[in-house]
């Protein structure tokens, strides 16, 4: 795409768009959806649902905006009588096999062609008399079963195996109306990032066994967040039922994931709604745990932490946030010895042809982030560190035997987490943190750009996200003047990020300059 | 000659001249009759002047559009340092054409010679010819003739001496109509599904395999050796009506007519005596209904209007319909149109690649609705439902199957209504199975 501009005018409103824009996307800047199927900004474009018909001026014939390029002085009219004419006539096609089951279906709700028939189909089929299209479901692998009859033939899902993710095993079998998407004989859609069929599927008919009849698209919250899984730090969308994460999706990044996010991502989200979580601060009392207040639990910790004279050790997760690894390094101050965060290992998993996008071997979002405020990734040193240590600050990160036993090294420990653990149960305190689900905060990932998560559901109980419980700590050791209000107060505070504020970040994220790296302390 | 049948006075043979005869299959056969002339010829010319020539002899395509072929070939870049490509569309699947047939049974090295040729002007050195999968028997013509001239030094990598390479590859289909649109032919050859392509790109900026491709029919090349040996003021006078419309061309006649076979006629000739001199008229007692004289993707035109019309592209453009590849059917009074309209569509809907929704749906469900009206369970309303999804049908999607399903249908209910009538208001029948 070139710099040159070329103005045109979409429904009356005049525009100055690069020349080489495809006129669906051009109208997105006037304000006008054209209504579509088979186009998908990530995909190539066949032009063969017919939807996106426009008028345009002194052309022939209905153009197809996906594929039809502005011009200059071109005048396009997406809502006049003959291109709703065609939209009607399309939807109307599409229909008479269709077999208008969304009460039972996981689409409805989330149906483009729901939408778009409720916005300008005809009010009744005037192809009566005949049976549907009938095709039994498929399974087509993993997580993707396969509806036929819901099937409009977009060939999105077949676009995205062949051209995105390299493997061609989706195809469209027999022609006319008999046609149906078929997986090639002895395959299955077993590519690590197929799962996004489902998502680019605008119909019920691929469809995600793990969501199947779990919930109505209306009763789902979304809330904008980053994948934990990997260094990638791909954009996504939690769906949650009554506080309940129930579904991931990604969200569309143009620089990090496009439209896209991988199986394994999309299927670890159990763990955020976990029961038995620790719900208050519990603090040892005649040789027991017991709950106590935050007062009293976080005078203890500034206690130790003060007391902690030259030996802090940190074993971080490497999903904690910027803000709370960041906060806790500054709780240990001079006194640190050593701070890691854990980093699993597992296969990089490419999705195929878009460069710089993978399941990373990494498995953890915010390793460049701890890196940023002074955490570094090694491990080892800092669990034998943990020998003669005064203090062991364990921030929810699950710990191995051997782990386990060098904690007995530090003289005293504290278990910031999530979950408790019961080989901890002779730490000094337990102090309940929320998860990345429910808290904002900011992981930076491998192309070092910081984004954003925001919560979407409660933390139970006392829980807090954990720079909270360190700041506050810092306050009461006078290492701090004053707590940081809001996540955003915590995440300015840290020298990276200094006079960076959440609103900076929007919710695509902002690439931290490498010269601003450093040592928060 | 009218193949099967001896050549009639009122034709004129140029590109069916040798017939029937079966020593002109082969490579000695041919050179006797003049073979490779035009070939040397064109060897000694430079590109420009092969496509001027075929310019002025305002030869145009013949397989369906009339799109002039010097012009065609005129949009491949020059010296671009890009590998060129020929492709011959041998695909003849539209029902009622079976002329390429003749051509590629009985003078295959007049097609070898016209890609050559076409190959020299266009800079390409390789050629696909893709010949329909059902074409058994002209298949194995072609191949041996193209074995032939590759062992007689005629292709090859220093094709008749000149230094130049000049490939030819046979393709075989695999049954698919919609192979025969070209860059759905482009897929195939490609060894993708058959799918029509969007246009923009044209195929002489990006067709097969991404390269400038030039697509022509087998007769429209078949009939270049002809425009160089005798050149393009004496082809470009072989025309009878208008100007525009040069050369001779074949007309494969079936149907209700006494000598069904493939004519060659100079354009223009009339199209009355086309079926009544040439092909003998209709059997005794029987009187003319309709013709569809371009392939049945073509409306379908009443005997008024077959009456006075020149068959040419202006002409028969005229007369309300289009001259097409030269399929005509013929019809006699015992036809009904909307059997006929009705056996159309469900070939178009067998035929369409379902990329398109409205051709995936729409050719269907115009199928179904014709075969309710002949089962005697019309409905009043179905002619406008009829008429409002051909509308939906045409000029929305990215290749013309779907027009072409569209047309007969439009046509008939505008030039054959009494039919349509017919099977609305007659009894039903009393134990209908439906279609």
């Amino acid at each position: 795409m070139s710099n040159e501009m070329v103005s045109v005018t979409i429904d009356g409103v005049p525009l100055h768009v690069a020349k080489g824009t495809m006129i669906i996307e051009a109208a997105k800047q006037a304000g006008v959806v054209v209504p579509h199927y088979c186009y998908h900004p990530s995909l190539p474009s066949p032009a063969v649902c017919r939807m996106c018909l426009v008028e345009v001026e002194k052309a022939p014939k209905l153009m197809p905006a996906c594929v039809t390029a502005v011009a200059e002085g071109q005048v396009v009219h997406v809502n006049s009588p003959v291109a709703k004419k065609g939209r009607e006539g399309v939807l109307e096609f599409l229909l008479i096999n269709h077999p208008l089951d969304c009460p039972i279906c996981d689409q409805a709700g989330e149906c483009e062609l729901q939408d778009f028939v409720f916005q300008e189909g005809r009010s009744s089929s005037r192809y009566d008399d005949y049976p549907k299209r009938y095709a039994p479901v498929e399974d087509f692998g993993t997580d993707v079963l396969y509806v036929p009859n819901r099937c409009i033939l977009c060939t999105r899902c077949v676009r995205f195996m062949d051209d995105v993710a390299n493997d061609a095993v989706l195809e469209v079998y027999q022609r006319g109306d008999r046609s149906y998407i078929g997986i090639e004989p002895e395959h299955r859609l077993e590519h690590p990032w197929s799962g996004n069929v489902v998502d680019l599927c605008p119909v019920g008919s691929l469809i995600s066994k793990d969501f199947l009849h779990k919930a109505r698209a209306w009763d789902l919250d979304k809330t904008a967040s980053i994948c934990p899984g990997c260094t990638q730090g791909c954009n996504m969308t939690i769906d949650t039922r009554d506080s309940n994460v129930v579904r991931l999706r990604p969200r569309p990044n143009l620089d990090v994931n496009r439209h896209f996010m991988c199986d394994t991502g999309r299927a670890d989200y159990r763990w955020m709604n976990r029961g038995d979580r620790v719900e208050a601060p519990l603090h040892q009392d005649g040789g027991r745990l017991h709950a106590c207040d935050w007062d009293t639990a976080l005078d203890q910790l500034a206690f130790l932490a003060v007391q902690a004279s030259g030996s802090v050790v940190i074993l971080a997760s490497g999903r904690a946030s910027c803000e709370s690894l960041g906060w806790i390094v500054r709780l240990a101050g001079e006194r640190i010895r050593a701070a890691a965060i854990k980093v699993p290992l597992g296969a990089e998993a490419p999705i195929g042809a878009i460069p710089n996008l993978a399941l990373r071997r990494e498995r953890v979002a915010n390793l460049h982030g701890a890196q940023l405020v002074g955490v570094s990734t090694d491990w080892t040193a800092a669990v034998a560190a943990l020998s003669g240590a005064a203090l062991a600050i364990v921030l929810d990160v699950q710990l191995d035997p051997v782990e386990i036993a060098a904690l007995g090294g530090a003289a005293h420990v504290v278990h910031i987490a999530s979950v408790a653990d019961p080989r901890l149960s002779h730490a000094d305190l337990v102090l309940p943190v929320a998860t990345m689900a429910e808290e904002q905060g900011v992981y930076v990932n491998r192309d070092q750009r910081a984004q954003r998560y925001l919560p979407a559901r409660s933390a139970p109980g006392m829980a807090r996200p954990a720079w909270w419980v360190a700041a506050q700590a810092c306050v009461r050791m006078g290492a701090v003047p004053t707590a940081p209000a809001t996540a955003s107060e915590a995440f300015g505070a840290l020298v990276p990020f200094a006079g960076l504020t959440y609103r900076d970040l929007g919710l695509v994220g902002r690439v931290v300059g490498a010269s601003t790296a450093g040592v928060a302390r | 000659m009218g193949y099967p049948h001896p050549i009639h006075p009122k034709e004129t043979p140029v590109l069916s001249k040798h017939f029937g005869e079966i020593e002109a299959r082969t490579y000695e056969g041919w050179v006797k009759r003049g073979g490779y002339v035009a070939l040397k010829k064109a060897i000694g010319m430079a590109p420009d002047d092969i496509i001027n020539e075929v310019k002025v002899s305002g030869l145009r395509g013949r397989g369906g559009a009339g799109f002039p072929t010097g012009l065609k070939w005129s949009f491949m870049p020059k010296a671009d340092g890009k590998q060129h490509y020929l492709c011959c569309n041998a695909d003849e699947s539209e029902p009622g054409t079976f002329k390429d047939r003749e051509i590629l049974r009985w003078t295959p090295h007049a097609l070898i010679e016209g890609c050559a040729i076409a190959q020299l002007a266009i800079r390409a050195e390789t050629c696909y010819i893709y010949i329909r999968g059902e074409f058994t028997e002209p298949y194995h013509i072609l191949q041996r003739a193209v074995d032939e001239a590759y062992a007689s030094g005629v292709l090859g990598g220093n094709a008749l001496g000149s230094g130049k390479r000049i490939d030819i590859v046979v393709h075989r289909g695999a049954g698919a109509y919609i192979c025969g649109e070209e860059t759905a032919m482009m897929n195939s050859i490609e060894g993708r599904r058959g799918n029509p392509r969007i246009k923009p790109p044209f195929p002489a900026v990006s067709g097969l395999f991404g390269m400038p491709t030039t697509i022509n029919n087998v007769e429209t090349l078949a009939a270049v050796p002809a425009i160089i040996n005798q050149g393009a003021a004496w082809y470009a006078k072989l025309s009878l009506s208008n100007p525009k419309s040069t050369g001779t061309k074949l007309i494969s006649v079936c149907g209700h007519v006494q000598r069904p076979g493939t004519y060659e006629i100079t354009l223009g000739f009339p199209m009355k005596e086309l079926i009544y001199d040439l092909c003998g008229g209709m059997h005794p007692g029987r009187t003319l209904k309709a013709v569809i004289p371009g392939g049945s993707s073509v409306p379908i035109m009443t005997p008024e209007e077959v009456e006075g019309c020149a068959t040419d592209y202006e002409g028969i453009i005229a007369n309300g319909s289009m001259l097409g590849s030269g399929g005509m059917i013929v019809m006699d009074d015992t036809t009904d149109i909307v059997h006929v309209a009705m056996r159309l569509a469900k070939f178009y809907a067998h035929e369409s690649c379902a990329q398109c929704t409205n051709c995936r749906e729409g050719t269907a469900w115009t199928t179904r609705i014709l075969e309710r009206m002949l089962a005697g369970d019309g409905k009043e309303s179905d002619l406008d439902l009829l008429l409002d999804l051909a509308e939906n049908m045409t000029g929305k999607t990215i290749c013309v199957l779907s027009d072409s399903c569209a047309a007969p249908v439009v046509s008939g209910i505008q030039k054959f209504r009494p039919d349509f009538d017919r099977h609305l208001t007659a009894p039903r029948p009393a134990a209908s199975v439906g279609a």
